[in-house]
């Protein structure tokens, strides 16, 4: 239970004050050197896995492909061809198929 | 019930944010014991590995490695209405990111459509203009995206792609100013210091209008929570933009280029649009919708001291609380209900830190009979907007904000 009413009249006062406030002394920045962490994480063995391993890891880890909803085949073609035209994965042609055909097969809709 | 920080009227900010840091560190233990969390996402699969692998960072629920992709763990949203720095989400585009940087070389470019082109050291920004600070939540555009149905390709977050900071820096109104802007500006752009691997792959960039740069509110931040960012959450220096979704809220910001024409860059044109529609929702496979960037948020509430499943006893009251931020504005109210949405019971706010940022509210639940129930919460804005009954859907899985419910079970 509450103990009290008075945070109202705390937001009232609050709602008096200028939305942005002036800060305190800056504080003295120090600089960054630190390393991230990489995945050597593959996809799973099967057909197509070595156009999709040898493609597609160069960009991004396996981790978020893996954890997509099951997506038909036409959304797997979509996101394929959006990986080459807007962000210029540089995916030779005849590997493309074999790409959708292993999500299809490993991520594919009912 | 322990007291909670945001409800002691005599807390002050640095004593609760000092609190929240601790929350942070507290957790460290129980969480390396459990490796794995489950998402509830429909359909699934909701496995995620909790990760402690990445400098200057707690434990994090792992949605990509690389670019990162990390969420926070919702029970850390019940300790304040402050995210702790160590367990902010975090969400990169391009995998080239700087891993080394030396402050005193770091400079800030301001170029373009002005009248004096500028390379800002940091203690220029620092001790060379007035120093501002706000609470502002940053929230993905995809946050939740997990939970569309049909589902849709993208990070598969739950609801942890969000964050609440108390955010200092300069205004951006003070750095345009000193560059001086040509009449004529119509937008300015920003670009951190990401880049992609493919070299002709379109680098992230951002733009707002130029009436909206120079609002007074947008930021150029160098501390959050009173501390320099972590390098994941953009150090030095990330834009600021209150009530708006984080994708304009460039990370490692090093180039602001006013511009004398519309932005036309794949990221601002292509990438980020919304349906221009209520609550930015189409029906699965419409087409031919007419799109627009996405822009401000739209208000949200959670539980956040019961998880879904828990048990409490019938007839007996207990604390109900969560979390609420109205999206480009205040909260108004919160309100809940047991009965699917009949009616509804007013909660009480908690302290108000700031309109931009989280709000806490609170109140006590009876449940008058064993059985299960839906704790439905829903949060109205101070402009009137209220949470909507019914999920939205859109191609992208942006700007969920569909009534919560959480499932809990009375014995």
């Amino acid at each position: 239970m509450f103990r009290n009413l008075l945070p109202i009249v705390v937001v009232l006062a609050v709602a008096t004050m200028p939305l942005v406030a002036r800060a305190a002394t800056p504080l003295q920045l120090q600089s960054v050197k630190i390393d991230l962490p990489d995945s050597d994480k593959m996809f799973p063995a099967g057909p197509g896995s070595d156009a999709i391993n040898n493609n597609c890891l160069a960009c991004h880890s396996a981790g978020m492909v893996l954890n997509q909803p099951a997506l038909s085949k036409q959304a797997w073609t979509v996101e394929v061809n959006k990986m080459i035209k807007n962000y210029r994965a540089p995916i030779a042609p005849e590997d493309v198929g074999a790409i959708v055909d292993y999500l299809t097969a490993l991520k594919g809709a009912k | 019930m322990a007291d909670h920080g945001v409800f002691d009227r005599m807390i002050t900010r640095r004593r609760l944010l000092a609190t929240t840091a601790a929350a942070g560190a507290a957790l460290l233990r129980p969480a390396w014991a459990q490796e794995m969390v489950h998402l509830p996402l429909p359909g699934g699969p909701g496995a995620r590995q909790i990760t402690t692998a990445f400098p200057q960072k707690g434990p994090m629920i792992l949605q990509r490695t690389r670019p990162p992709l990390l969420e926070t763990p919702f029970e850390v949203f019940d300790r304040g209405v402050f995210t702790p720095n160590d367990q902010f989400y975090v969400r990169w585009h391009w995998a080239l990111i700087p891993t080394d940087i030396d402050t005193a070389k770091f400079t800030l470019t301001v170029r373009g459509h002005v009248n004096q082109a500028l390379s800002l050291s940091l203690n220029d920004i620092l001790r060379g203009l007035p120093s501002v600070e706000l609470p502002a939540v940053n929230q993905c555009s995809g946050n939740s995206r997990g939970f569309f149905q049909p589902r849709v390709p993208g990070g598969e977050w739950a609801n942890g792609a969000m964050g609440n900071a108390l955010w200092t820096g300069v205004r951006l109104k003070d750095v345009l100013d000193k560059a001086g802007v040509k009449p004529g500006a119509v937008q300015v752009r920003f670009k951190g210091l990401e880049e992609p691997v493919v070299a002709d792959a379109p680098p992230f960039m951002k733009s707002l209008d130029i009436d909206h740069a120079r609002d007074g509110e947008v930021m150029i931040a160098y501390a959050m929570n009173g501390e320099q960012l972590p390098l994941v959450n953009g150090f030095p220096l990330r834009l600021v933009v209150p009530g708006w979704y984080a994708t304009y809220w460039v990370k490692m910001l090093n180039d602001i280029e006013v511009l004398d024409q519309p932005d036309v860059n794949y990221w601002t044109k292509v990438a980020y649009t919304i349906p221009d529609t209520p609550f930015a929702s189409i029906k699965p496979g419409e087409m031919d919708v007419k799109m627009i960037p996405i822009n401000r948020m739209v208000p949200r509430s959670f539980v956040t001291n019961i998880a879904p499943g828990s048990k409490v006893n019938a007839a007996s009251p207990v604390t109900l609380r969560g979390i609420a931020f109205g999206g480009d504005c205040g909260v108004a109210r919160v309100d809940f209900s047991i009965d699917r949405g009949q009616s509804w019971h007013q909660t009480q706010l908690g302290r108000d830190e700031g309109k931009y940022g989280f709000r806490q509210w609170q109140s006590l639940l009876t449940l008058p009979r064993p059985g299960e129930y839906n704790i439905l919460v829903r949060c109205t804005n101070s402009s009137g907007v209220m949470q909507p009954d019914t999920a939205n859907w859109n191609p992208a899985g942006f700007m969920r904000n569909v009534i919560e419910s959480t499932g809990i079970v009375a014995a």
